[in-house]
């Protein structure tokens, strides 16, 4: 999941690796830094996961000795819509979000489908708790069904605390949510990771 | 007896009158309803002088954890207790209706019922659904005989063994069964083996979570230990989620008197409570 | 034309044979199993690759036979250059990665499970490659049924002492399999370990582990 704030977004995902009803990995963080101001989360069928952050990774490189400069939040974003439109009568099976900064230094949080649709958000959740977790950013970031509220500009430490609290919820009640979350914390200065524990049955 | 509006059942037993309607609405593709599975591992030991069963609290609905904290060990008989993994209604039921022919028999016989007849009674009675009825239990308990473990799986077969395991996690907790397990062990050690059994399946299978449920069962005690170990703490919240005054919508303001008779009017005088100066 | 693939395949036992390692001191270590038939072939499944890189192998055991041929005839070939460089547990991983995957992407999959294991810049190095090219790194890693019995143990051994000896784990593996022997229905009491160590690397076995059958006189009847 993803916030963007006003100078800054965060990126969070859990790191378990699950099939079926066993855990193959509890430490296997779900969000891949592609440069010092973007990070993409990726969840889905592994395998597809692994190959599509290679080939990320690989055009970024390409882009980067051709251009001379490192790609763009939103560029990478456009990209990545291709590349998954590139496969759309033999998907990725992923989903995707990327966050960073984007050309003028503003948060940015983008949210795609396997087969390339993307927009532009403030805020999403993906993965197989997303519909827990989703409703809850509704509520505290897009202050959803409530009035008069005073909309101050979200603070890093308030974001980071409410990634928290919505990880120890979707652990508690979904099956596939647990063990730890990485937090990235993408600002002018680059990409900072924050580890916290979760519940591991 | 057809044509009665709410249809009372007459005779004991299931009812099938709606198979074929959904078995049609199927055909059409409408999905049927899904039950609380308790993904479940269940498991027990026999010790020197009695039982230990044990068994974790999930409870799911598909990948959704429905219930956080229930109860799989059931009440049988005083002496006889049954674990329970499957569909969560049929553990529930069957147990119960077992537990109540037990009953039976025991104000008949005027005896303590034996944990064969209760194995008997289940296996006999799963037996008669082909299945159908996804229970799969462990069953242990004490009687004038001995202390006894059975494994009934849900078409009816039984085992009865020294140590047994049930559930989406009993390969995991089997292996720490296979690992540690003692003919004639002490209470303590019995109830450690357990415990550790079922973690591994609570940390291991996602099908099982929450706490480790205990019951000891020996001669004359019976210990049913809810929750023994809170083998997972809940993460901490670090934030406040409560709603600020006034960001709940109001839709309509609307100010109606009340009626009241008066009946009756009274004035009457209190006196004070001298206050507490100790 | 249509082109059609095969999906039926034979292998050494309908589960893949279980691998259980240790990287702790740069451990791995496999078991073998063999068919439903009568069969007491003695099958290796792991293989040395080189010095700091072994792989061991679950599933199909003809698709194995081809990866090996075909990783052999790579190792000969690196060695030809003569360059000083050799593959690493990490470079050879990434490759099974990627031809996993592609084969599986062309729905006409190696229907294996591979584990390789060894000391990559000196660092202890685990890593997991299924049929449909999932892949991850782990301290233990377990496949097969042993994913769901000896995974648990070992997940358990290596929480309670990160930094074990050879001989510990070692042991947890001995300990494993047997359990593994007992429950796993088609599995036989014979294994082979692979070990890198700085030293280098080495198969060992056939291992016979020592089963306890005192239970077996406690058990009467069902009823």
């Amino acid at each position: 999941m993803a916030i963007a704030g006003e100078d800054f977004s965060v990126i969070a995902s859990d790191t378990r690796l699950s099939q079926g009803f066993s855990i193959h990995s509890r430490d296997l963080p779900k969000t891949y830094k592609l440069s010092n101001s973007t990070v993409l989360g990726a969840c889905g069928f592994h395998g597809d996961v692994l190959t599509l952050t290679k080939v990320i990774n690989a055009r970024l490189k390409i882009y980067e000795n051709e251009h001379h400069k490192k790609m763009s939040t939103t560029a990478i974003a456009a990209m990545l819509s291709t590349m998954l439109y590139y496969r759309r009568f033999f998907p990725y099976y992923v989903y995707n979000i990327v966050a960073g900064l984007d050309d003028e230094g503003k948060g940015c949080v983008f949210s795609f489908d396997p087969v390339g649709s993307y927009e532009r958000e403030s805020y999403r959740a993906g993965g197989s708790a997303s519909s827990m977790l989703q409703p809850l950013l509704d509520n505290q970031i897009g202050f959803k069904n409530q009035q008069g509220v005073e909309r101050l500009p979200l603070s890093k430490d308030k974001v980071v605390n409410l990634v928290k609290d919505v990880f120890i919820s979707a652990s508690e009640r979904d099956i596939y949510t647990g063990d730890g979350i990485i937090i990235n914390i993408i600002t002018k200065d680059g990409v900072q990771e924050e580890r916290f524990p979760l519940r591991r049955d | 007896m057809a044509a009665t509006l709410a249809a009372e059942p007459i005779t004991g037993g299931f009812s099938f009158e709606n198979c074929r309607r959904n078995a049609s609405l199927e055909k059409m593709g409408i999905k049927p309803p899904t039950a609380y599975k308790t993904g479940t591992t269940i498991a027990g030991v026999v010790f020197k002088d009695g039982v230990v069963l044990g068994a974790d609290t999930r409870a799911t609905e598909d990948t959704v954890v429905a219930d956080k904290n229930c109860s799989k060990i059931h009440y049988i008989a005083p002496n006889i207790y049954c674990c329970g993994a499957g569909t969560a209604a049929d553990t529930e039921m069957t147990t119960n209706m077992i537990s109540s022919q037990i009953e039976l028999h025991r104000l008949n016989t005027g005896r303590t019922p034996r944990v064969c007849t209760a194995n008997r009674l289940l296996k006999q009675f799963l037996f008669r659904y082909h299945g159908y009825i996804s229970a799969a239990l462990v069953l242990g308990g004490v009687d004038t005989t001995g202390s006894y473990l059975y494994s009934i799986h849900p078409h009816g077969s039984t085992d009865k063994l020294p140590y047994v395991t049930m559930g989406s996690g009993s390969l995991a907790a089997m292996a720490v069964f296979e690992d540690g397990f003692k003919a004639e062990m002490e209470k303590e050690k019995a109830m450690k083996l357990v415990r550790d059994a079922i973690a591994a399946g609570i940390f291991n299978d996602l099908g099982s979570g929450s706490n480790v449920d205990l019951c000891i069962i020996t001669k004359d005690k019976v210990e049913y230990l809810r929750p023994y170990d809170e083998a997972n703490l809940k993460g901490v919240r670090q934030g406040n989620y409560r709603y600020k005054k006034g960001t709940t919508a109001v839709l309509k303001k609307e100010v109606v008197k009340s009626m009241f008779e008066v009946v009756k009017t009274q004035v009457k005088t209190t006196k004070p409570e001298s206050m507490d100066t100790t | 034309m249509e082109t059609q693939f095969t999906t039926e395949f034979w292998r050494n036992g309908p589960t893949p044979g279980g691998l259980y390692q240790f990287p702790g001191q740069g451990n791995n270590q496999k078991v073998s199993q063999y068919g439903p038939a009568k069969h007491t072939l003695n099958l290796s499944r792991l293989m040395k690759v080189n010095d700091s890189t072994i792989i061991g192998a679950g599933g199909d055991y003809a698709d194995y036979q081809f990866l090996k041929s075909l990783i052999e005839q790579r190792v000969i070939e690196e060695e030809c250059l003569n360059d000083g460089f050799n593959y690493t547990p990490n470079s050879l991983y990434s490759w099974l990665t990627r031809v996993m995957y592609n084969r599986r992407s062309n729905f006409n999959p190696l229907w294996n499970v591979f584990v390789v294991g060894g000391l990559q810049n000196g660092e202890p190095f685990l890593g997991y490659i299924d049929k449909i090219g999932i892949a991850y790194q782990a301290p233990t890693i377990a496949t097969g049924y042993g994913a769901y019995i000896a995974q648990p143990l070992l997940r358990e051994a290596y929480e309670k002492n990160p930094n074990m000896s050879l001989t510990d784990a070692e042991r947890h593996i001995d300990r494993c399999l047997k359990i593994l022997y007992y429950r796993d229905a088609r599995s036989l009491n014979k294994y082979e370990v692979a070990i890198v160590t700085k030293d280098g690397s080495i198969v060992k076995g056939p291992i016979s582990s020592n089963p306890n059958w005192e239970v077996a006189k406690m058990i009467k009847g069902y009823e």
